[in-house]
């Protein structure tokens, strides 16, 4: 899928090797509870995290609100600065390769997050500039890549507001695809959708697994997804990555016969059911 | 050289696609625009009429000439608000539609992100100062006849890099500080114009703001726009107003670039690049 992207931004040329490789990878956030005082209060989001992935490779990292997954993707991204350890996209390093990580890497969030009163089209169109496609490059594609998702073509022009959640991350989904990343990061794609909108965005992303050279990283609440999608899977709780396998082997590490008996057994907690934690995800997440 | 190439043709096409973006918003927002370019224009011709009270109160003076002065003085104000809001908004109103993460992980040059807005922002103020300027004059049937409009639209591009290099500085406070950043830049704004001499000559000011006056390119605008309409003075006759612009040019662009990527940095080690509201 990296054709458009060497002809327009220059090329990048992916390095031979691990899609992503993470060393001791670690961020904490500071937040003031005193005006009158000053006192900050710290809080590890990602504590010393490493993992490898390998080119076309899906991994599901599972955790609770707040364990540090959107802080990990955010990293991926180059929209947050580590404080230590290192993080390599196909080679180029997340903070002195930026440019070039930029090219590789796209994301789909929880928030689909778009000009609200624009149309998916123009949403589409305008995102695909920043990666260097031209409006003659994007005419055909856009409407392409929206039939691709399940866009009724006869909304394109409506604005986002106008759309439901799950119509929103469908376009969220072709943002990402149009920029052809190598590397595509999902952060909680389906979280909040309806089922039948969830098992839309699911098809489409096992899609794009079985027929690109995609390497996606997954990190969910759900763990059937985790299992449908993965080669392997990680758990990550409190800011640590505590294993990273096969489903089944990690079934079998904790002598469990669900993912969810191996999620407790692993962190000790219950896996909770989706929930809405916007207070903590503001701070830390 | 290709692979150069292509990395340039990229970020043109990136900062235009800044520009497409913001003539899509306009284009959806078109009544709010209008609603307040009327706004604006009450605004200026409660400016302009204090010349006429002044001279209902019986001091003689050159009314249409003062009416001028002070059209172009609000004129000016109207567009720097423009140019700052728009620069303004890089950050504050893609953080609150919450597209600025998606923004700043494109691989497009902040240099060349900033561009964009800029660009986009002087062709929206423009468009808009001629249209105030032009519906003021008619109300009040002001005579020009000695203006020179090209030389005046000469100052107010060369002044529109330093505002840009500014206005770049004043965007990275709603970066830093998400809940008070936007209000900031108001803050700069209006203490860029106060002295600069807005209504009235820098010579009235208290010796401290006319030194601060000569580090403010919005000083050299307003006199340079003055002399060009009111006294039809050409480009070559301003080298003392348009030098210092160029000077003040040249620095507050990389300055502006420079200010802005450590806002950046400070921004993504201490994760406020995050949607908020």
């Amino acid at each position: 899928m990296i054709d458009i992207q060497e002809a327009v931004m220059g090329v990048v040329p992916v390095q031979k090797g691990l899609a992503v490789e993470v060393r001791e990878l670690r961020k904490e956030f500071r937040r003031k509870v005193s005006r009158k005082s000053g006192e900050k209060r710290t809080r590890v989001a990602l504590d010393g995290v490493s993992f490898t992935m390998d080119k076309g490779e899906t991994v599901a990292i599972l955790g609770q609100n707040g364990s540090g997954k959107s802080t990990l993707v955010r990293l991926l991204s180059t929209l947050l600065l580590p404080d230590g350890g290192s993080a390599r996209i196909f080679g180029y390093d997340v903070v002195s390769d930026e440019r070039a990580v930029r090219r590789l890497v796209n994301r789909v969030s929880v928030e689909a997050s778009f000009f609200k009163k624009m149309s998916s089209s123009e949403n589409l169109g305008y995102a695909s500039r920043f990666y260097g496609m031209t409006s003659k490059q994007t005419k055909h594609k856009i409407p392409e890549i929206l039939e691709r998702v399940g866009f009724p073509s006869d909304r394109r022009g409506e604005p986002m507001e106008a759309l439901s959640r799950g119509m929103q991350q469908k376009v969220a989904l072709a943002r990402a695809l149009l920029t052809s990343p190598v590397l595509l990061l999902l952060d909680e794609p389906t979280t909040g959708l309806d089922p039948r909108s969830k098992l839309e965005v699911q098809e489409f992303i096992r899609e794009i697994r079985d027929t690109h050279d995609s390497t996606i990283l997954l990190c969910t609440h759900d763990l059937d997804e985790a299992e449908a999608l993965a080669n392997r899977v990680g758990i990550l709780d409190r800011g640590r990555l505590l294993a990273l396998e096969p489903a089944d082997d990690l079934k079998r590490r904790y002598d469990s016969s669900t993912l969810e008996e191996a999620f407790f057994a692993a962190t000790g907690r219950e896996f909770e059911a989706e929930g809405d934690d916007d207070d903590d995800r503001e701070v830390f997440a | 050289m290709r692979a150069m190439w292509g990395v340039m043709r990229a970020e043109l096409v990136g900062a235009g696609g800044v520009v497409e973006r913001n003539a899509y918003l306009t284009k959806r927002y078109i009544w709010w625009d209008v609603a307040w370019f009327i706004w604006t224009v009450a605004n200026t011709l409660t400016i302009v009429f204090i010349a006429k009270g002044v001279e209902s109160s019986g001091v003689e003076f050159d009314v249409n000439e003062y009416m001028t002065y002070l059209l172009i003085g609000a004129v000016v104000w109207a567009y720097l608000g423009i140019l700052f809001g728009f620069l303004m908004e890089t950050v504050a109103w893609e953080r609150w539609e919450g597209t600025i993460e998606y923004t700043f992980m494109a691989p497009l040059s902040r240099a060349m992100h900033l561009a964009g807005q800029g660009a986009f922002a002087i062709l929206y103020g423009i468009v808009r100062a001629v249209f105030l300027f032009g519906v003021c004059t008619l109300f009040f049937s002001l005579s020009m006849p000695d203006a020179n409009f090209f030389a005046a639209m000469v100052v107010l591009a060369i002044a529109s890099i330093s505002f840009i290099g500014i206005g770049i500085m004043t965007s990275v406070l709603p970066l830093i500080s998400p809940e008070k950043g936007t209000q900031l830049g108001f803050i700069a704004q209006g203490t860029l114009l106060v002295v600069s001499g807005v209504y009235y000559p820098v010579s009235v000011l208290p010796d401290w703001m006319q030194f601060l006056a000569k580090f403010s390119p919005a000083t050299y605008a307003l006199e340079g726009i003055r002399q060009a309409i009111l006294e039809g003075q050409g480009v070559t006759d301003m080298a003392d107003q348009i030098v210092p612009l160029i000077v003040i040019g040249v620095v507050s662009i990389p300055l502006g670039l420079w200010v802005f990527r450590r806002g950046e940095l400070y921004a993504k080690r201490h994760g406020k690049l995050k949607r908020s509201g």
